[in-house]
């Protein structure tokens, strides 16, 4: 049986939809599937995983594994980061699916997860584009198989999610590094593959199992008191707060790494890939907009809302919500290069009315967990 | 019983207590737990005219924004400004602390087109 059904109006669920619907979430439409935007509500889950850990269900995710003598060849030609950095199995690193034109596909996590092998963690509403694009590049020394339909994804994220995850595991199990992957067993039974990854700022991993075992893997997770159901609202707020980006708001096929301000994630210095020629281009005649990080005072600013300057509209909010750590709003928003510097004032119309909003350098909040945490 | 039958409700979720010829108006329960955590509240001032029907102002939560629109017309002549500071006050005491204006009514028949607690639970049952 598959770990994917569809409800009556077409949307797809994730083998954890009955436990999101005992536990009384608030279920949204949301990138083909029936999600939960929020269970008790978004701040209070925003702050459980601030302060001791949350559990979100991001199973309608979509999850590849390439594998074959050639997938590496295959993936530093595909990819923009570089995979010679995550040499040894286990590592993992955030990397671009672009086209020949530098345009964003995609934003992909790639895991090294075996000899010739690699596992890559896909945006949802991507799924088939991304796996189509990859497909028809691959040669035939490599596979490429969409697991996605059997594959459920759950995130433990906050302070207490590495505790909670080796009295699961055992004593004996020793945590991934930030960044890396591993394999382990759940209440010695459940097989998974535990990554310390996350899209939270929070130390905290990322449980990949198989989607019939998700239910258990749920609620092993919450039987630990501190741990709250999270929603996809929460996951938006605290991502936000660390100025990470999201495909579709933050990006999207109009948008190149350079502008998006994601030059970090495509190497310079490892040959030939798609989309090399069009980002170097960029990056040496320097990009005619980029994304800024706004602080907001005096209303939330939302997707779409004018951004101006000196009384002229510069761009729009591409991300924006109301910060629960700061109690302010926060938005992304792409304006002319010149006008991107850290501390240039700008105003976000919110509706009637213009609020204040300052450039300002990512991240919006610190995180307490990940500091001191080594980061590759 | 969520609603309290002390006072009458719109189709829009706003509630009004009628004392003399001054209306309080607020939110129902039903709409704050619909709206989630209220996180901003943006209200008009003292001595606008509320026109039944018409937005009088915005209330957000961290996913949403809601127009008010107000159950009857009339002077307002006060606005509940702690709201500014304590938006979540909306959440905790949607029919208590957290009323939003109070207006001197124009014609004290429109509040005779509202609807009774029960009406209300039955309106919001029916979804």
């Amino acid at each position: 049986m598959s770990g994917v059904q569809r409800s009556d109006r077409g949307l797809k669920r994730t083998s954890l939809y009955e436990e999101h619907l005992a536990l009384g979430a608030r279920m949204v439409p949301f990138a083909g599937f029936e999600m939960p935007v929020q269970y008790a509500g978004i701040i209070e889950e925003h702050r459980a995983v601030r302060s001791r850990a949350g559990i979100f269900d991001v199973s309608h995710m979509a999850e590849f594994r390439v594998f074959g003598f050639g997938a590496f060849e295959f993936l530093q030609r595909a990819l923009t980061n570089d995979l010679r950095k995550i040499s040894e199995i286990g590592q993992a690193q955030y990397t671009l699916l672009l086209d020949e034109q530098g345009a964003i596909l995609d934003d992909l996590i790639v895991y090294h997860s075996g000899d010739l092998e690699y596992f890559i963690i896909a945006n949802a509403s991507n799924r088939e584009q991304d796996f189509d694009f990859l497909k028809r590049q691959a040669p035939d020394d490599v596979e490429l198989v969409d697991e996605s339909d059997r594959t459920a994804l759950i995130a433990l994220q906050g302070p207490e999610a590495l505790r909670i995850v080796s009295e699961l595991v055992g004593p004996d199990w020793i945590a991934p590094d930030r960044f890396c992957i591993g394999e382990g067993l759940l209440d010695g039974a459940v097989p998974c593959l535990i990554a310390r990854t996350g899209y939270t700022g929070e130390d905290g991993v990322e449980i990949v199992c198989r989607s019939s075992d998700a239910p258990v893997v749920w609620r092993l997770l919450l039987s630990f008191s501190e741990v709250t159901p999270c929603g996809l609202g929460a996951r938006d707020t605290l991502r936000l707060e660390m100025g990470y980006h999201l495909y579709g708001s933050d990006m999207d096929r109009g948008v190149d790494p350079i502008s998006a301000g994601l030059g970090w994630v495509v190497a310079k210095d490892k040959g030939d890939f798609v989309g090399h020629g069009a980002v170097q281009r960029i990056r040496d005649e320097g990009p005619e907009r980029r994304l800024v990080f706004l602080s907001v005072v005096g209303g939330i600013p939302r997707h779409g809302f004018p951004v101006l300057h000196g009384g002229v509209e510069v761009g729009k909010v591409a991300s924006g919500t109301f910060s629960p750590t700061l109690e302010t709003g926060i938005a992304t928003a792409y304006v002319p290069a010149g006008l991107s510097s850290l501390g240039t004032t700008f105003e976000v119309a919110i509706r009637a009315k213009k609020a204040s909003a300052t450039a300002v350098k990512p991240p919006f909040v610190t995180s307490t967990s990940l500091s001191g945490v080594q980061t590759p | 019983m969520t609603h309290p039958n002390d006072r009458v409700y719109s189709e829009a979720h706003e509630w009004v207590v009628v004392e003399g010829d001054i209306a309080t108006v607020g939110i129902s329960h039903f709409a704050q737990d619909q709206l989630g955590e209220v996180v901003y509240v943006d209200l008009p001032s003292a001595g606008d005219a509320l026109v039944a029907g018409e937005t009088f102002g915005e209330i957000e939560s961290v996913k949403s924004v809601s127009e008010l629109y107000a159950p009857v017309s009339g002077e307002i002549v006060e606005v509940n400004d702690a709201l500014g500071d304590s938006p979540e006050t909306v959440n905790a005491s949607p029919h208590g602390d957290g009323w939003m204006v109070k207006i001197r009514l124009g014609d004290a028949t429109q509040v005779d087109g509202l609807m009774s607690a029960e009406d209300y639970d039955e309106f919001v049952a029916q979804g």
